[in-house]
């Protein structure tokens, strides 16, 4: 177990213009479980590597415990690592998988024997020992993936998206399975998904990344409630928030736009001080929208009104797409609603929970966590 | 396939065996001749019923020694491709897993080298192997033949190589394994049939060379190549003892090829199908 520091660390690939990864700034908690989440291309993966060993890094420094680990090898940085792909070593048995870096350490033969015993027991495997990885199911390839990580005892394990192979219902039981073991072994866990609802239900922090740049690094719950940019709200949940180019009148206190007109709340008023008679962006979540109706409609606020473009009935719920002026806006609503495609509709909203962005930056306007508050990369934020 | 007319089906199945008798053919007639008298060989009507004789083998086994020119073949072969796969692996590794923006340019070089007429560089060869005290020893071919084949067997072993997930390789990194380790542990195991078929292209290779063997040896490092051609005297040729020789020089690889069939197959299908 160990504290893992990124200290400033870019990588910059030959012949590439932009860095791949800029200024990467995180310390870890001991035994913390670190979820590394974006879209494709955002650097996190490079990132990993780059933890790993098998990326060099073009600046900054990174330190495993009390090592600066700069220029030491991949094999003696005393990390385990799981890829997407499993990686396991095709010609050899699950037993000679989970036991080679054991033997390459030259460990007694006993104790091996007990390290792979321990895991498999851990994992559930013990009746797979003796197979090869090609008469193995895409799970059961994972567990073993992640055997031969933990017989290691490393300081750090590194996930680069081991669940991304599997079929959907494995990937929510090898999520739970993989956040048991966390906790089992607590030993210091960097993850890469590009899927947000693995990074909210796994990680315990979570470091949002585009275009190289981090933009948030927050716990689940901080991140959906207080993201940092438009960049953050639109990614993390699903389906994900609604945006509305809304002018701010000054006259009567309301956030208003062609279809809707959301009264400011007190906290609104200190964010927008400076943004009174301008464009802002209004953010939304589809789950903090509900259909006026007769029984609440003399009572309602706040309301977007449009007309139903798209239905889809989810069972639980029902999500209903309203066009609300020049913009579509997804609600999440209770699954006995009676609209059809076509229908006039009016939302109301809980302006508590609405989200406010400047036009131009789209920098949240409200107030953030402390870890909220260190991103960088002002310029990539800019542009959506 | 099936929808063939049956005189379309009779007549590819004729096409099939005329152009099989054609290939054949030579080398049945090799197999022939070699049972026949040196007189009867050199005759000018072409006789397929005679009784045999292996005066020929005879005189290719005991009186010209046939033994001491198989042996410098099997070390020429062996020894060659022994040395070709101990570098040739290692060099197909960094190509594969430690590119760089030479690499592409590299193996197109080394292939290109294949296309020089080897008779250009006899010459200069000639001289440094005289100088070298080379020449008329077969470990003077060792070398020349493993030059030879370094190319190809360096071409063929980086696309088994390149079949093989880079992501298994940094597992290795990461478990804490050495490049030798890499090499002999994961590597060999994992690509031993293409390893194989490659090896055996690269010995029959080698024991097919005639070039540099009738050049550059003579006597005591001579190969299988030279002794069949010594066959060819100022007084004529010999043509039963001269077939009894080359069916001598086939035999060995032809055997070696049969029982090496399937791993053959294997290796050159090798990653074709995941």
């Amino acid at each position: 177990m160990a504290i893992v520091q990124l200290k400033d660390i870019c990588k910059q690939f030959d012949g590439g213009e932009a860095n791949a990864v800029d200024h990467f700034d995180l310390t870890t908690r001991d035994g913390e479980f670190v979820v590394l989440v974006g879209p494709s291309g955002c650097g996190k993966t490079t990132t990993m590597r780059m933890i790993a060993g098998l990326e060099e890094i073009s600046k900054g420094e990174l330190w495993i415990g009390d090592r600066n680990v700069d220029g030491i090898p991949a094999k003696d940085r005393d990390i385990a690592m799981v890829f997407q792909s499993y990686a396991l070593y095709p010609h050899m048995s699950v037993r000679e998988n989970m036991a080679f870096s054991l033997k390459l350490k030259k460990r007694p033969k006993a104790e091996i024997t007990k390290a792979v015993n321990d895991a498999a027991e851990i994992l559930g495997i013990q009746n797979l020992l003796d197979r090869k990885p090609k008469a193995l199911s895409g799970g059961q390839r994972q567990r073993v993936a992640l055997g031969r990580a933990i017989v290691r005892q490393p300081q750090v394990f590194l996930m680069d998206e081991p669940l991304s192979n599997l079929d959907a219902k494995m990937r929510v039981e090898m999520r739970a399975e993989i956040v048991k073991l966390h906790r089992k072994l607590g030993v210091t866990t960097f993850y890469v998904t590009h899927d947000q609802v693995e990074a909210m239900t796994m990680g315990q922090r979570i470091v949002v990344m585009r275009d190289g740049y981090i933009q948030q690094i927050d716990a689940p719950n901080a991140l959906y409630e207080r993201p940092v940019n438009m960049f953050v709200a639109g990614f993390i949940g699903t389906p994900s928030m609604n945006f509305l180019k809304a002018r701010v009148d000054d006259a009567s206190q309301r956030l208003i736009g062609e279809g809707f007109s959301i009264a400011m709340e007190k906290a609104h008023e200190t964010a927008l001080a400076n943004h009174l008679g301008r464009e802002v962006w209004a953010g939304v979540r589809p789950e903090h929208l509900d259909l006026v109706t007769d029984a609440n409609a003399g009572t309602t606020d706040n309301q977007l009104t449009g007309t139903v473009e798209v239905i889809e009935p989810l069972g639980a719920v029902t999500i209903v797409q309203v066009r609300v002026g020049e913009h579509i806006v997804t609600a999440e609503l209770d699954s006995h609603t009676s609209l059809a495609m076509g229908d006039p509709a009016a939302l109301t909203c809980d302006s508590h929970k609405l989200h406010l962005f400047d036009a131009a930056s789209e920098k949240t306007l409200l107030e953030t966590s402390d870890s909220g508050k260190r991103t960088t990369g002002d310029a990539k934020t800019t542009t959506a | 396939m099936n929808r063939m007319s049956w005189p379309a089906k009779l007549g590819m199945n004729i096409l099939a065996w005329l152009i099989a008798v054609l290939m054949f053919f030579p080398i049945f007639w090799l197999l022939l001749t070699s049972f026949k008298t040196n007189a009867l060989a050199a005759s000018r009507t072409p006789a397929f019923f005679f009784s045999p004789t292996i005066a020929g083998y005879v005189n290719a086994i005991v009186d010209n020694a046939y033994v001491h020119y198989l042996i410098n073949s099997c070390i020429s072969a062996i020894g060659s491709t022994l040395i070709c796969m101990a570098l040739a692996i290692p060099a197909a590794y960094s190509m594969v897993f430690r590119r760089s923006k030479y690499t592409d340019s590299t193996l197109l070089w080394m292939l290109s080298t294949k296309m020089l007429p080897p008779v250009g560089v006899l010459i200069p060869i000639y001289i440094v192997y005289k100088d070298l005290h080379l020449l008329d020893s077969v470990w003077g071919l060792v070398l020349i033949f493993a030059a030879m084949n370094l190319p190809i067997v360096v071409w063929l072993l980086y696309t088994y190589f390149k079949d093989i997930p880079e992501a298994i390789i940094e597992a290795a990194d990461i478990d804490g394994a050495s490049l030798l380790t890499k090499l002999v542990r994961i590597l060999v195991p994992l690509t031993l049939p293409g390893l194989l078929s490659t090896g055996l292209l690269a010995v029959v290779l080698a024991w097919n060379e005639a070039f540099w063997a009738i050049n550059l040896t003579n006597v005591h490092g001579a190969t299988l190549a030279v002794f069949v051609s010594g066959f060819k005297s100022a007084r004529g040729q010999y043509w039963a003892s001269m077939s009894a020789a080359s069916v001598l020089s086939v035999l060995p690889i032809l055997i070696a090829g049969w029982f090496t069939q399937r791993q053959l197959v294997r290796g050159l299908t090798f990653g074709a199908v995941k």
